[in-house]
């Protein structure tokens, strides 16, 4: 983390708005709140203001947003200083964003960030081509799949120097990359292939009794469970009614 | 800072955020206990202090906070003799935010006091918190400057010395300070201040509580006036000969007034009271005045129509300022709270808050910092509302303590009284029985005392315009009146602060004292009698204005009966009894509203106007301070950017 400042006035952009069909879209989030919160639709409005921008919020664009919703422009200014999915500043076309946090570097991410040190340059600075821009983030939670990196859209995960160097150099040659793991396994699953509860014997009935199927397959539905709203626990007691009342008597 | 313990409970807790109902019994069903001095309170305690002074500046000896800090005091408590933390403390660039405060961000502890503040209380959100965690920053929108008029308060709120008064940077230490609690005049309402002065010289104003008026709240022209009590002052009398005026003696201007005086009629002299003017001044001034057979008084020199003869409720803001919390509809008329009365206007904002609360404004439209019905812009559509044809009627109708706030701009004009009118009877349109929503506006804070006193027109007197007028008097008293212009040809006697339009327009000027300086009784707006008291003394030659008009009578041979301030009160109190109440309200007639809705009258159908063409410059020591210039400035430079777009 670092100060974050708006970009300098002379990239800033003279004027923000809304596409016809971004506007019908914004329209379409604030009605979502009732009547008075319409600020709450701060964060969409603001992602989608980036998104048109091309990867970076204008200030015109977070007063555009503030405008939108009539609520102060600190306000909104507010929200994107505070929240870094929001980029301030120009980003390349593909924006890696390299988790630094500790299961990533355990498994080598701090590699991977000299790498982007030295292939694409210092952190949010665009490369020459103007295709790529690097920034370190915290958690970007699928630690199972470390080191991991999010471009633009997708999770790129299980990297190496090696898959990353080339994932880097096609997506700058414009040529299609993988995403999701670089190795050879399903999501989460264990690369290689199962480890654990592979002994047929465990999925028998008593002592040497016909073998069956595991209980559940990835494939099956899970068990329909209570409705969420239904409790399962029991109902908390109030403190009168609790353990310390009975200790009275 | 707020740990405590509590008992039972494995870990301390923050008692700011712990209800009392979320505490649990013991195991015999005790009452919880609660404890705030104990080893593991110290403790924990001691432990926050330490991270909140991780970042926080080792500078308090070059801190205008130091002496006066929260922190300081915490930290005097709680604080360790040295630092565990052995990294580089975080920097803070320095923002911009306006003329009034100045910022040193290295010292914030974001406590974000002053963004809820802006938010919440003066209704402006301009500042806010940028970024997150250690990195978070206290600025306003591309630091341009805060618009609001209470913006002065957030260096009061600010528990270090990150936000700080920029007019007085440097200037003072606490400790060096003499302090006397004081009553504000810069508007009607009196606020409770304390003013601070180091040898002769006021070094600044801050608030003081008073719930029932200002809360804990002034407005910036309340605060940051204080250089203007020592800009362009009157320090001596001064004699005008040959178009020219000419330092002279106390005796040689008091012989000038004596020989015009012996040689003009009663008839044509007449004198004004301004709007800073102490009830004792003005009693004396009428009392000297009626001993020389003078009857063309006036304390309204912006032609307020208001009469003392109509009663005391019908220049009263009967509803009274904390009564507003009560209030469930409100009608302004020809009023700009936030402009007229800054502290009022946060009050009125508070009641909106709580929800419930319709407000009308008939006048000119206007940023109130709440949401209000526009009705209309002039006399017609308060017509409209007094006899129940405009919908608003109903608003007022079925409440039951619907206020009616009449701005002077309504009473300022030739059909003012008709306009008094309707507006009583449009705060006589709902209400429960024995309630009194009538409520004028008044922006001069000597006007209501002076009403109180009777210091209007006697029979067959001239009031302030006509005094004013070419020709129609020899000789005139000015008792601070710079509001006014006073054709040419009048002998004019100028008793002030200020070289300001009174002065200038001077043929004769007797040094007076501003209201740091003087010991005096105020009227605010609701009726209130409060006593300011003495922070310091005129300068130079300057006298107390009482004791001007004093030693002037007895140069006139109609001498006064009192020598001493105490004898004049004793005078003043056994002619208004209700003055001698200090703090309190003496209660109106409600039958005088109903009396001056009776009066009727046809209005004109001009649009209201505006009271105040600048609110940093209603009166002569607000025009003499560099400060409210600066901000005039600013405010200007704002309108201009919100017309623009």
């Amino acid at each position: 983390m670092s100060v974050r400042r708006l970009a300098d006035a002379a990239i800033q952009p003279k004027s923000f708005a809304f596409t016809v069909e971004n506007l019908d879209w914004a329209k379409g989030e604030i009605a979502k709140y009732p009547e008075g919160r319409q600020a709450s639709a701060i964060l969409a409005l603001l992602w989608r203001a980036q998104e048109q921008a091309g990867g970076w919020l204008p200030q015109k664009a977070i007063e555009h947003v503030a405008d939108l919703l009539g609520m102060a422009k600190i306000r909104a200014l507010e929200v994107a200083t505070f929240y870094t999915m929001f980029n301030l500043a120009p980003v390349g076309q593909f924006h890696v964003q390299l988790c630094g946090t500790t299961p990533c570097v355990l498994r080598g991410a701090d590699k991977l960030i000299k790498l982007c040190h030295d292939t694409i340059g210092e952190p949010l600075q665009i490369s020459g081509d103007g295709k790529l821009s690097w920034v370190e983030v915290e958690c970007l939670g699928a630690c199972v799949n470390a080191p991991v990196a999010q471009i633009n859209y997708d999770y790129y995960e299980d990297l190496t120097p090696e898959n990353f160097t080339k994932i880097l150099a096609d997506l700058a040659a414009g040529k299609e990359v993988k995403p999701g793991p670089q190795v050879a396994r399903q999501f989460s699953a264990p690369s290689g292939g199962p480890t654990t509860l592979t002994d047929p014997a465990l999925y028998a009935h008593g002592n040497g009794g016909p073998l069956h199927d595991p209980a559940l397959r990835d494939a099956d539905a899970k068990w329909p469970g209570e409705p969420a709203n239904v409790r399962e626990a029991a109902v908390p007691k109030s403190p009168v009614g609790d353990s310390s009342a009975n200790r009275r008597s | 800072m707020c740990l405590v313990e509590l008992k039972g409970s494995p870990k301390p807790v923050a008692s700011c955020a712990w209800g009392v109902r979320d505490c649990r019994p013991g195991p015999k069903g005790e009452p919880p206990e609660v404890f705030t001095k104990t080893p593991m309170v110290r403790k924990a305690r001691e432990g926050v202090m330490e991270f909140l002074l991780i970042n926080h500046p080792l500078d308090c000896p070059i801190c205008d906070q130091g002496g006066e800090c929260d922190l300081q005091d915490q930290a005097m408590a709680y604080g360790v003799d040295s630092s565990r933390f052995k990294e580089n403390k975080r920097a803070v660039e320095d923002k911009y935010v306006g003329v009034l405060v100045k910022t040193i961000m290295n010292r914030c502890i974001h406590c974000t006091r002053s963004v809820r503040f802006m938010t919440e209380v003066a209704g402006v959100p301009e500042l806010g918190a940028i970024g997150r965690g250690e990195d978070t920053e206290i600025t306003t929108y591309l630091e341009q400057a805060m618009t609001s008029e209470l913006q002065g308060n957030v260096v009061d709120l600010c528990p270090v010395g990150a936000l700080t008064s920029k007019p007085y940077a440097f200037a003072a230490r606490p400790w060096e300070l003499n302090k006397a609690e004081s009553v504000d005049v810069m508007d009607a309402l009196g606020s409770a201040i304390r003013i601070d002065t180091r040898g002769r010289e006021v070094m600044r104003i801050l608030p003081r509580d008073n719930d029932d008026v200002n809360e804990e709240w002034i407005s910036d022209k309340t605060r940051h006036v204080v250089d203007g009590l020592r800009a362009q002052r009157l320090d001596q009398p001064y004699i005008r000969e040959g178009g020219q005026l000419y330092p002279a003696s106390w005796r040689d201007a008091f012989d000038a007034i004596a020989a015009k005086v012996d040689t003009t009629e009663v008839k044509r002299t007449g004198a004004i009271v301004g709007d800073l003017a102490t009830v004792e001044e003005t009693f004396a001034l009428k009392d000297l005045m009626t001993r020389l057979g003078v009857v063309n008084l006036d304390c309204r020199q912006d032609g307020a129509v208001l009469d003392p003869a109509w009663g005391r409720a019908s220049y009263l803001f009967n509803d009274t300022i904390a009564g507003i919390e009560k209030a469930d509809a409100l009608l302004i008329v020809a009023a700009n709270p936030r402009r007229e009365a800054a502290v009022l206007n946060a009050r009125i904002r508070k009641r909106w808050r709580m929800g419930a609360f319709p407000i009308g404004l008939i006048g000119e439209r206007a940023d109130l910092t709440y949401r209000y019905d526009y009705l209309g812009a002039g006399p017609q559509t308060l017509a409209d509302v007094a006899a129940g044809a405009h919908e608003f009627a109903s608003v007022l109708k079925k409440a039951e303590r619907p206020v009616v706030i009449v701005g002077m701009s309504a009473l300022a004009r030739p059909d003012g009284a008709a306009i008094a009118s309707l507006a009583a009877r449009a705060a006589q349109v709902g209400g429960s029985d024995g309630w009194n929503g009538f409520s004028v506006l008044h922006t001069a804070a000597a006007r209501v005392g002076a009403l109180d006193v009777g210091f209007v027109p006697g029979a067959g007197g001239r009031n302030a315009a006509q005094m004013a007028a070419p020709g129609a008097l020899d000789l005139l008293f000015l008792l601070g009146a710079d509001e006014i212009d006073i054709a040419p040809g009048a002998f004019v006697v100028y008793i002030g602060t200020h070289g300001d339009a009174g002065a200038h327009r001077a043929d004769v000027i007797l040094p007076g004292a501003a209201y740091p300086e003087k010991s005096g009784i105020y009227v605010n707006t609701e009726g209130r009698v409060q006593m300011a008291g003495r922070a310091s003394f005129p300068p130079g030659d300057a006298r107390e204005d009482w004791a001007i008009l004093r030693a002037l009578s007895d140069v006139l041979g109609r001498k006064l009966a009192y020598d001493s301030l105490a004898q004049l009160r004793q005078a003043l109190f056994k002619a208004h009894s209700h003055l001698r109440r200090l703090d309190q309200i003496a209660p109106a007639e409600r039958a005088d509203i109903a009396a001056l809705a009776a009066r009727g009258g046809t209005p004109e159908k001009a649009a209201f106007g505006r009271a105040l063409d600048d609110f940093y410059f209603t009166n002569p020591i607000a025009r003499a301070s560099a400060v409210m210039a600066e901000c005039s400035l600013i405010a200007e430079g704002h309108a201009a950017l919100t017309a623009a777009e």
